[in-house]
């Protein structure tokens, strides 16, 4: 899909900069233009990490380099960046400017690495592709330069020990990725794996990333961005790898989800069953007590969905909110740019929702005609919006209740927030539930 | 002074056009008054991300009420036009503007094959999709890095899209590569606005005077009024028509040099409106001459003084009282270049010490070529001169070496990042969006309020301090903060 892009959700190549944003002490050295950097933390808001945003070192390349090459500066910044700032890995990031010069960025990286720093370079150059593509371009690049310097041969087998490592969500782009690895993590280890999480605040940081040629299998969680980074490393240690194809949200589908990776895994079924068990009566607990306010609110509550988003959260959240919560999913629109090998499976995934309802399905990254194609509906009830803050406005305009729960979202603060599995599940179901008796003066 | 020349297509970056530059470190004396001769420019080996023209090009734009906005380039070129989506909509309240509708902002959407064949194509069709799609009364392109470079000929798409359509197709050339100084992209926006959208005036109102701004709450409404003048702001808020008829206007005034030098001299030399050249009014002196010249050029100078009366006896009483409680206290600046002097005016007058400024870039002579614009000259003649400062490209990393050794009772920031680094320190910073607020005697008083305010509530800071992440290295803290600009000392 090349068409025209109305209402952007995602952002170029360059924007997998706040992949490395979310590694811990982990800095982007941008070989760009000088305004990518700001374009990209403009998009995401308030994801300025511990060295993103204004501190990201940059050649902020100019007619200069764009005419005689940036090879020169970009072994300055480089330099600079040492003198600098303290950091644990370095991520060398080039966009259009270098791109469409040809600049040798690998060969200038190669000169610290070879004095032996933690330093990789990646290929962004923004016409490329778009960040859910080059997220898996930056986390390959960091294995193959960097945490395959500490492999030690043979990969552990998993009678030595328990470890995965863990691919899901893009950092940033999912505005909830922070809250989600934390409850996967959780939800992993309940069942008796230990996770290398490898992004945000409860991943080990570059040490973590270390480890991972030592784990016995990668666990992914996502329809398909991210899937190079897992066949990448079956190719490269041999782990195999067990694929989620959406987004688990709430107590069927994370249940789903364990008894998946405890059959790939062979863990030893009665602590899987066990702390199954255990969430399932905690989360229902809740629908219970829920459940006479969901049917008998006199003054109204939304009876359908629309959803705009990715694919993983489209699915996700179609499944969740139809079983789980009662809002009926109508038409979906998935606006993440999913390449057309994937929109297959996707939509039999999706079908998978209800045996006696079709979920009607549109791929286009041009958000403006999703939201034209919304105006057009008319269904009874009332209706629920979930999408980013440009949705805002239709959402007034259709009487939709309203909830921001996609990139960019300039009308609501996430920090830890997340959406997956039992708790996420839960803490989405108050987020609804909070717009709508909000429209109660 | 610059000629402006509309038939170009682009207008020259502010690097060759008026001899700007981004790296400087010495008195504010040193660098005022060099309308005649051009500073040296000093580069830095080492840099941190900076703002884009193409940015700063579509905010000239997007905010107009009928228009539509087409970034030629890869989808992340316009990655944070998002947030102008979100200003027109959250402020329009603040502009008279009930009911402010979506903003219509495309991307062509640039792959790789593109850069290959060409995005011209994918461009013509992408103008015609645009129109079929929003019914806007004028199209705005904005070029990127990638455009430029593989060199799309934007303009003879724009002409003929323009004759077919019949409404403005305006090309704007604000390729971020071009210029490091990302104001480069205001002048861009508005050379394509003059080229295209401002029509030959058929009649002049004399009470109708151009204001350049940004999305500054509307008090140029009241404050015109009370001497028979009306306010057309562009270009944000203002509709299509209302820009075309810039023309007629008896004046222009703008907010701030360093956004609307150019769209100032072009309406004087091309529609002949004059352009008031006096630094905009932020300060009791400059608010005085401000509005003696804006007397002059309309014919009400005894409004005027009448005006000046009220004003101050309505504030000048609490801005004593404030100037009281103030005097003494520290305080450093970083912001924009204009804006920044203006800010340095404002904390002069309530009493503050300005022992220091760090300011994105400096313009030795705006697009007038008037000596009486040269803001910074202004501002050392009124308040004497500033020590320290310096035109820092708003370089993080320079900015938080001096505050460490600064430590100013307060910091006084414009555009967005900067003040993180003052609260890091446990410094009370303050950063105000709205560039109206510090506006003439009420802005004395606005400002003094909040600057008290936010020396008064200082616990969020010094707690912020305790418990603040410093990606800075401890040698670097301790090195000279202008170590990597060019001829630096050793």
């Amino acid at each position: 899909m090349t068409g025209i892009i109305e209402q952007e959700r995602y952002t170029c190549a360059i924007g997998a900069m706040q992949t490395v944003t979310a590694i811990r002490r982990a800095i982007p050295i941008l070989h760009s233009g000088p305004g990518c950097g700001t374009m990209v933390s403009g998009f995401f808001e308030r994801a300025k990490g511990y060295a993103g945003g204004n501190t990201a070192p940059c050649t902020n390349s100019g007619e200069n380099e764009v005419v005689f090459g940036g090879e020169a500066k970009l072994r300055q910044v480089i330099q600079g960046s040492y003198q600098v700032l303290e950091s644990d890995l370095q991520v060398v990031l080039t966009g259009c400017t270098a791109g469409i010069v040809g600049d040798d960025v690998g060969q200038v990286v190669k000169e610290f690495q070879e004095a032996g720093k933690p330093i990789v370079h990646v290929d962004t150059t923004g016409f490329k592709s778009n960040n859910y593509v080059s997220h898996s371009h930056v986390v390959k690049a960091i294995i193959d330069q960097y945490v395959d310097r500490f492999h030690q041969g043979q990969t552990r087998t998993r009678t030595r020990n328990q470890l995965v490592n863990v691919f899901a969500t893009l950092p940033y782009q999912d505005p909830f990725w922070k809250g989600n690895l934390s409850e996967l993590k959780r939800i992993l280890e309940g069942i008796g794996l230990q996770v290398n999480i490898l992004f945000g605040p409860e991943s080990g940081g570059v040490a973590e990333w270390q480890r991972i040629p030592q784990a016995f299998a990668n666990i992914l969680v996502s329809p398909w961005p991210g899937l190079e980074i897992v066949q990448h490393l079956e190719q490269k240690y041999g782990q195999p790898f067990y694929q989620f194809p959406h987004l688990p949200i709430g107590s069927n589908e994370t249940a789903r989800f364990l008894r998946g990776v405890a059959r790939f895994a062979e863990l030893e079924p009665v602590r899987v069953e066990a702390f199954i068990a255990r969430e399932e009566q905690a989360f229902y607990e809740e629908i219970d007590s829920l459940a006479t306010f969901l049917l008998e609110f006199r003054y109204g509550l939304p009876g359908y969905v629309h959803v705009i988003h990715d694919a993983s959260y489209v699915v996700g959240m179609s499944k969740f909110l139809l079983h789980e919560v009662g809002i009926v999913p109508r038409e979906q629109f998935i606006v993440d740019n999913t390449p057309e090998a994937f929109q297959a499976g996707i939509r039999a995934e999706l079908a998978t929702t209800s045996s006696k309802r079709t979920i009607p399905l549109t791929f286009d990254p041009d958000a403006g005609r999703a939201q034209e194609a919304i105006r057009g509906f008319r269904h009874p009830g009332r209706g629920l919006l979930i999408g980013s803050g440009w949705d805002k406005l239709l959402a007034q305009d259709k009487g939709f209740d309203f909830l921001s729960a996609s990139a960019p979202s300039p009308y609501r603060l996430v920090l830890t927030t997340g959406y997956l599995g039992f708790r996420g599940g839960l803490r989405l179901i108050e987020d609804i539930y909070d717009r709508v008796l909000a429209t109660y003066k | 002074m610059s000629t402006i020349n509309l038939k170009n297509p682009q207008v020259e970056v502010r690097e060759h056009r008026l001899g700007s530059i981004t790296g400087f470190e010495g008195a504010a004396s040193q660098l005022a008054g060099c309308c005649g001769g051009s500073p040296k420019e000093r580069n830095r080996s080492f840099s941190q991300c900076l703002g884009c023209s193409t940015s700063n090009a579509a905010c000239t734009v997007i905010l107009i009420q009928d228009a539509a906005v087409i970034s030629h380039g890869p989808v992340g070129c316009s990655g944070n036009l998002h947030e102008y989506a979100f200003t027109y909509r959250v402020n329009g309240v603040q502009r008279g503007l009930e009911h402010p509708t979506q903003r219509r902002i495309f991307s062509t959407n640039l792959d790789e094959s593109d850069t290959v064949y060409g995005g011209e194509r994918k461009l013509a069709e992408a103008i015609r999709e645009v129109h079929g799609r929003t019914g806007a009364k004028a199209i705005f392109i904005i070029t990127t890095c990638a455009s430029g470079i593989i060199g799309d000929d934007v303009e003879s798409l724009a002409s003929e899209a323009e004759a077919e359509l019949g409404i403005p197709v305006v090309a704007i050339f604000c390729e971020g590569f071009r210029s490091r100084i990302w104001t480069s992209g205001f002048d861009a926006g508005y050379h394509g606005i003059a080229r295209k959208l401002i029509k030959p005036a058929t009649r002049k109102q004399p009470d109708l005077v151009n204001v350049i701004n940004f999305w500054g709450t509307d008090i140029f409404t009241a404050l015109f009024g009370r001497i028979g003048l009306r306010p057309n702001y562009i270009t944000p808020y203002a509709t299509v028509a209302g820009i075309a008829q810039s023309s007629e206007a008896v004046a222009t005034v703008q907010i701030c040099a360093t956004l609307g030098s150019y769209l100032g001299a072009a309406l004087e030399q091309v529609h002949g409106v004059p352009e008031l050249k006096s630094p905009a009014p932020y300060g009791i002196q400059a608010t005085d001459r401000w509005w003696r010249e804006l007397g002059q050029l309309t014919g009400r100078s005894r409004e005027v003084e009448t005006l000046l009366q009220e004003e101050r006896a309505a504030f000048l009483p609490r801005i004593q009282e404030l100037k009281a409680l103030l005097t003494g206290r520290s305080a450093y600046v970083t912001a924009g270049a204009a804006h920044g002097h203006a800010l340095i005016a404002i904390l002069s007058e309530l009493g503050l010490r300005v022992t220091g400024a760090a300011v994105f870039h400096h313009d030795p002579v705006y697009d007038s070529g008037s000596e009486q614009s040269d803001s910074l000259q202004a501002v050392v003649r009124d308040h004497g001169d500033i020590p320290r400062y310096t035109v820092c490209n708003k370089q993080e990393f320079e900015l938080v070496n001096v505050l460490m050794r600064e430590r100013p009772d307060l910091l006084l920031a414009r555009h967005g990042g900067m003040t993180l680094w003052g609260a890091k320190l446990g410094i009370p910073s303050l950063l105000i969006g709205d560039e109206h607020f510090g506006m003439g005697y009420q802005g004395l008083v606005n400002y003094g309020e909040r600057i008290l305010e936010a020396l008064e509530n200082d616990e969020f800071v010094k707690n912020l301090a305790r418990h603040a992440v410093n990606p800075y290295t401890d040698w670097w803290l301790k090195q000279d903060p202008y170590l990597f600009l060019e001829g630096a000392r050793p």
